[in-house]
């Protein structure tokens, strides 16, 4: 028992000491950012790499739950880039992140198999396929999804969400997911965001759903509470928010954030 | 001095091997420890329709396995050459390979798109995301298991009795069902029940294979991964369910496996 002990405190030990501390000459930069962000963050990275000569920058994507749950079991992070105001607001009320500012956002699409393009052309038809991929209402996109189907039972027919669900054959845990099924033509559509429509754009076609219907996605960025490199971690978000960075974002298919801003 | 020397020896083995153990349990006993409500996790709409579904399809793909996996297993027991160890390292392949990657291969395969798609599914429709799709994708991954204790529980049987039971006169069938089958049974029960806790696991290619809807392909390991997203409390109450089944049927391996050695040694 007492050598478990002693392992136990060694093992914590060894975890602790990796913590790193905060150190006047800042090299090192840790994003956590939204699985949609990949590509683009990558991109961005070089170029903000470019502009701090002899600064790593290390990228975690996954999805913004399971981003945040790391961070509060104490991931060492300097800036967090979330794909839902939710997750982040959770945070900001746990004081683990400072307040937050939208850098993008993002547009929900119909993505429809190549097969099926001449059968769903636009959201009314969305019913019509036989099979429908969507995120599980746990993710921000199966609830965006949600939002959608409610908003066109209101103004298009009452019965729409119920004659889409009824089609639903599966409700992935990401966007990547609902995209990889409707790429293998293993369902006629789904719902995705833009930036992951452009994508695979080879595989599918891009049915865009009415602006009075569609709930548009908010991306909100934060420096982390207690940042190992605070200073790089208030350049990343400058640079997010730059010309550059914001034309870099448009062209990989984000909306601009517009007026609204998420601070509370 | 030697004493000493050999008191120390043991004092190193105790704790690089304590090392691996406290490793492997205390995340096990951390879901224990640090759950909150359990009751309450358990009361989540997710959970009882994944346990339902989970049992029933971990059900039948193990009445598959067992059915199609034991006169395979019979057969590469007693087979020799180079054609029969090809077809048994064929078999095991689904262990080494990435589950979601078997998952993608399903749908490659048994998919709308897939190399079947013509003949299968000449209207298309599609196999994919129903509640078969779950069975074939826990066939797929945890059969292996079962084929490979299944065949090493039959190469123990002493080909003697085998032999002698044929000089008898008793047809083939007659040999595997009343000298095989009964001596090798601990083995064979040992092997089903490992293949079902891999069954009841069993996440990436179900995840891929037959997507995730509720009461239809949401399995315990989905719902787990699915309440994560949302509520903790259930995805641990499920994990612990899972944890308790998986630990039962460890030890009903144990158990099992013991009886064979027992029985097994005079032979041996």
């Amino acid at each position: 028992m007492r050598l478990v002990a002693a392992l136990l405190v060694l093992m914590l030990a060894g975890c602790t000491c990796s913590k790193a501390t905060p150190s006047a000459k800042e090299d090192k930069l840790v994003v956590f950012a939204a699985a949609s962000l990949r590509d683009v963050f990558t991109a961005m990275g070089d170029d903000f790499k470019r502009a701090h000569p002899g600064v790593e920058v290390t990228f975690n994507f996954a999805g913004t739950q399971e981003l945040r749950t790391q961070l509060e079991h104490g991931a060492a992070v300097d800036v967090f880039a979330s794909a839902d105001p939710r997750h982040i607001d959770e945070l900001v009320r746990a004081s683990r992140v400072a307040v937050p500012v939208t850098f993008a956002r993002n547009e929900p699409v119909i993505v429809v198999a190549t097969e099926a393009a001449t059968m769903i052309r636009s959201f009314a038809d969305l019913p019509t396929a036989p099979r429908i991929i969507m995120g599980t209402p746990e993710v921000p996109i199966g609830r965006y999804t949600l939002q959608i189907l409610d908003r066109a039972s209101t103004s298009l027919s009452t019965d729409f969400r119920s004659r889409v669900e009824a089609r639903v054959v599966s409700r992935e845990l990401n966007v990547r997911q609902v995209l990889a099924k409707v790429s293998l033509g293993e369902a006629q559509a789904g719902i995705v965001y833009r930036t992951d429509a452009l994508a695979a754009r080879a595989q599918v076609s891009i049915v865009t759903i009415p602006a009075d219907i569609n709930v548009i996605a908010e991306y909100p960025i934060a420096i982390v509470t207690g940042a190992a490199h605070p200073q790089l971690g208030r350049a990343w978000v400058d640079f997010v928010l730059s010309l550059a960075g914001q034309r870099t974002l448009h062209g990989a298919g984000f909306l601009p954030p517009g007026e609204r801003d998420s601070a509370p | 001095m030697n004493g000493r020397r050999i008191r120390v020896e043991h004092t190193v083995l105790a704790v690089v091997g304590g090392l691996l153990v406290t490793f492997l349990v205390v995340p096990v006993l951390a879901l224990f420890i640090r759950a909150t409500d359990f009751g309450q996790g358990l009361r989540h709409p997710l959970v009882w329709p994944a346990l339902r579904l989970s049992l029933m399809t971990t059900g039948l793909s193990l009445v598959v396995v067992v059915v199609l996996g034991t006169p395979l297993a019979w057969s590469l027991a007693r087979a020799q050459g180079r054609l029969a160890r090809a077809v048994e390292t064929a078999v095991q392949l689904p262990i080494v390979i990435p589950p979601a990657v078997a998952g993608v291969a399903m749908l490659l395969a048994f998919g709308r798109r897939g190399l079947f798609a013509g003949i299968l599914y000449p209207d298309g429709w599609s196999i994919s995301f129903t509640t078969c799709a779950v069975v074939m994708a826990e066939v797929f991954v945890s059969a292996p298991f079962f084929v490979q204790a299944a065949t090493s529980a039959f190469r123990r049987i002493d080909p003697s009795l085998v032999v002698v039971a044929r000089t008898f006169g008793a047809p083939p069938l007659r040999v595997f069902f009343r000298v095989a089958l009964p001596l090798a049974a601990p083995g064979l029960l040992a092997g089903a029940a490992m293949s079902w806790a891999r069954a009841l696991g069993e996440f990436g290619a179900t995840l891929m294979f037959a997507g995730n809807l509720q009461g239809q392909t949401q399995t315990l390991p989905l719902a787990i991964y699915t309440a994560l997203e949302s509520d903790m409390r259930a995805a641990q109450a499920l994990s612990i369910v899972l944890v308790v089944v998986a630990f039962a049927l460890l030890l009903f391996v144990r158990a099992a496996l013991r009886r064979s050695t027992e029985r097994g040694e005079p032979t041996l």
